[in-house]
């Protein structure tokens, strides 16, 4: 088999069948921008986590004069805030750091928060609890600090802001999911457009395969002009998708989203650049896939 | 060369089986006729020896290879020792005269230097040398079976089948085919023909083999088509 005569076989094909041809691409264009899609929100979902659970931190308000908590006995006794550092202290390793935030602290960064806002006015140091912000070894050992914690005087409440944080993540999660499934949903779709294609396309050439066949050439050579025709269109379709997913990196998240939304540590170059050749893939093998099993039921020999 | 023992088709969701325990033997060089009415067998026959389908049960034999026991990747190996000619002749229309011969050698993978030496005395053999430019809608039907045979010819096939090759010709062009095919035969090709045309068969005074049913009711040699079975 000649290079020469699968090219322009393959080439025949392609323009025969044109309007299908175009159809597969763009099939495989969307499905695969959807994959990608998929893929680069749970990178993000990933490098938000490292980069925000390494900044989370467990607070322990401690009671103030108005505190109605069991544990409460009015505003806490320096002998009680005392003795919860001490438990502090003996959670280490799991507790790493212990900064106090006095009232005055925490009506300090309160001040800075809402400045020039009506709330400022009801606030009075007061009504801000004092507070230990302690900084674990991993979130997950929240319970740990909880628990030593959670009978001793003088201690009102235990905050873990992880909960706040998986909360929303939980929300992105649900969102990968579903981009998940429209991207499973759009590849099915590009499967059984492959599937078409090349049945349509087996059809039109059915005299030049039987007489293939008729002369004894090899299953493969019958079957690769084929396989290719739809490669082609995988591959300029994966191209089209990685343009797509390089275009929303560059001028989505880097000219518009990270400027504006300096808190989020969004994807990297890196990240994107290695989905690249998962897309690839996803595509021209499920094209692939899809064409030689189309093949062996249309083409038997 | 070819020999048929006890095969019979049967093909799915029918009730009476195609070839009914056909027992047939042919030699190298022979010329040998199949005749008989539509879906008595004839095509279920050149079938098998195409291995387009398998026998259900017996054994079909074609140069010491046990047809039904080929592997899939051996069978077009199999299939460049014959040569097939059909009744509508399966020419592509896009083609010229050259390249639709030079086609049947390209996706057999032969060099380009092979082709332009071996197409223009294939032509020919059949004598279309002068026309081997024209494109098929160009050709009368006798013209356009001859460049099937040629192409059927690109392996030199020790076989050459036919299945109903005058079918879609008139008389005077059919006789010319048959010369060919004869002259094709004489060089020592076995040449199996199915037909329902009397006069050709008549004519060429070749061995017959008549079926009807899926079973072969006469074999005779230098028989005509009108005479029955013994």
């Amino acid at each position: 088999m000649r290079f020469s005569f699968v090219r322009r076989e393959v080439g025949n094909g392609i323009r025969r069948n044109f309007t299908m041809t175009v159809a597969l691409i763009v099939a495989v264009a969307v499905s695969l921008s959807l994959v990608g899609a998929a893929l680069l929100m749970r990178a993000q979902v990933d490098r938000m986590k490292g980069y925000w659970y390494d900044k989370i931190e467990v607070s322990i308000f401690l009671c103030g004069n108005t505190s109605v908590a069991f544990t409460c006995t009015g505003a806490i006794t320096d002998e009680q805030r005392a003795n919860v550092e001490a438990v502090l202290g003996s959670l280490a390793p799991t507790v790493q750091e212990i900064f106090y935030e006095s009232s005055e602290d925490a009506y300090g960064k309160f001040q800075e928060q809402f400045a020039g806002s009506a709330i400022l006015a009801n606030i009075s140091p007061d009504a801000l609890p004092e507070s230990f912000r302690v900084k674990l070894d991993d979130p997950a050992n929240f319970e740990k600090v909880a628990t030593a914690l959670q009978a001793v005087q003088g201690v009102e409440s235990i905050q873990d802001q992880r909960q706040l944080l998986d909360r929303f993540f939980q929300i992105l999660k649900g969102l990968q999911s579903f981009a998940i499934a429209v991207a499973i949903a759009m590849l099915f779709v590009t499967v059984l457009l492959v599937m078409n294609t090349i049945r349509v396309s087996a059809f039109a050439r059915r005299r030049e395969t039987s007489i293939m066949r008729s002369v004894g050439a090899s299953n493969i050579s019958i079957r690769l002009p084929f396989i290719l025709e739809a490669t082609v269109a995988a591959v300029v379709g994966s191209t089209l998708a990685t343009a797509g997913i390089l275009a929303a990196k560059y001028w989505v998240i880097d000219a518009r989203l990270a400027p504006n939304l300096t808190f989020i540590p969004f994807i990297t170059w890196e990240q994107v650049l290695a989905i690249v050749p998962v897309l690839f893939l996803v595509g021209v093998g499920i094209t692939v896939f899809a064409a030689s099993i189309t093949l062996r039921r249309y083409l038997r020999g | 060369m070819i020999s048929f023992d006890n095969v019979s088709k049967q093909y799915k969701n029918t009730s009476s089986p195609a070839l009914d325990s056909i027992n047939l033997d042919i030699e190298q060089g022979d010329f040998v006729f199949l005749v008989g009415a539509s879906g008595s067998g004839k095509s279920s026959l050149l079938r098998l020896l195409l291995k387009e389908e398998t026998a259900t049960t017996g054994v079909v034999t074609v140069d010491g290879i046990n047809v039904a026991k080929l592997r899939n990747r051996k069978v077009p190996a199999y299939r460049r020792t014959m040569g097939i000619v059909f009744q509508d002749f399966r020419l592509l229309p896009g083609k010229t005269v050259f390249e639709n011969v030079a086609f049947g050698m390209e996706v057999i993978g032969k060099p380009k230097s092979e082709i332009a030496r071996k197409v223009p005395a294939l032509l020919e053999l059949v004598g279309l040398e002068e026309k081997s430019h024209r494109l098929p809608s160009e050709l009368s039907g006798g013209e356009q079976q001859r460049v099937a045979m040629a192409r059927a010819f690109i392996n030199q096939p020790k076989l050459l089948l036919a299945d109903e090759p005058t079918g879609n010709l008139d008389p005077a062009t059919s006789v010319g085919i048959m010369k060919l095919l004869d002259r094709i035969n004489r060089i020592g090709t076995t040449v199996i023909m199915a037909t329902h045309d009397v006069a050709i068969v008549d004519q060429m005074r070749k061995r017959i083999v008549q079926m009807e049913d899926g079973k072969i009711v006469r074999d005779q040699e230098r028989g005509m088509y009108g005479q029955t079975g013994q």
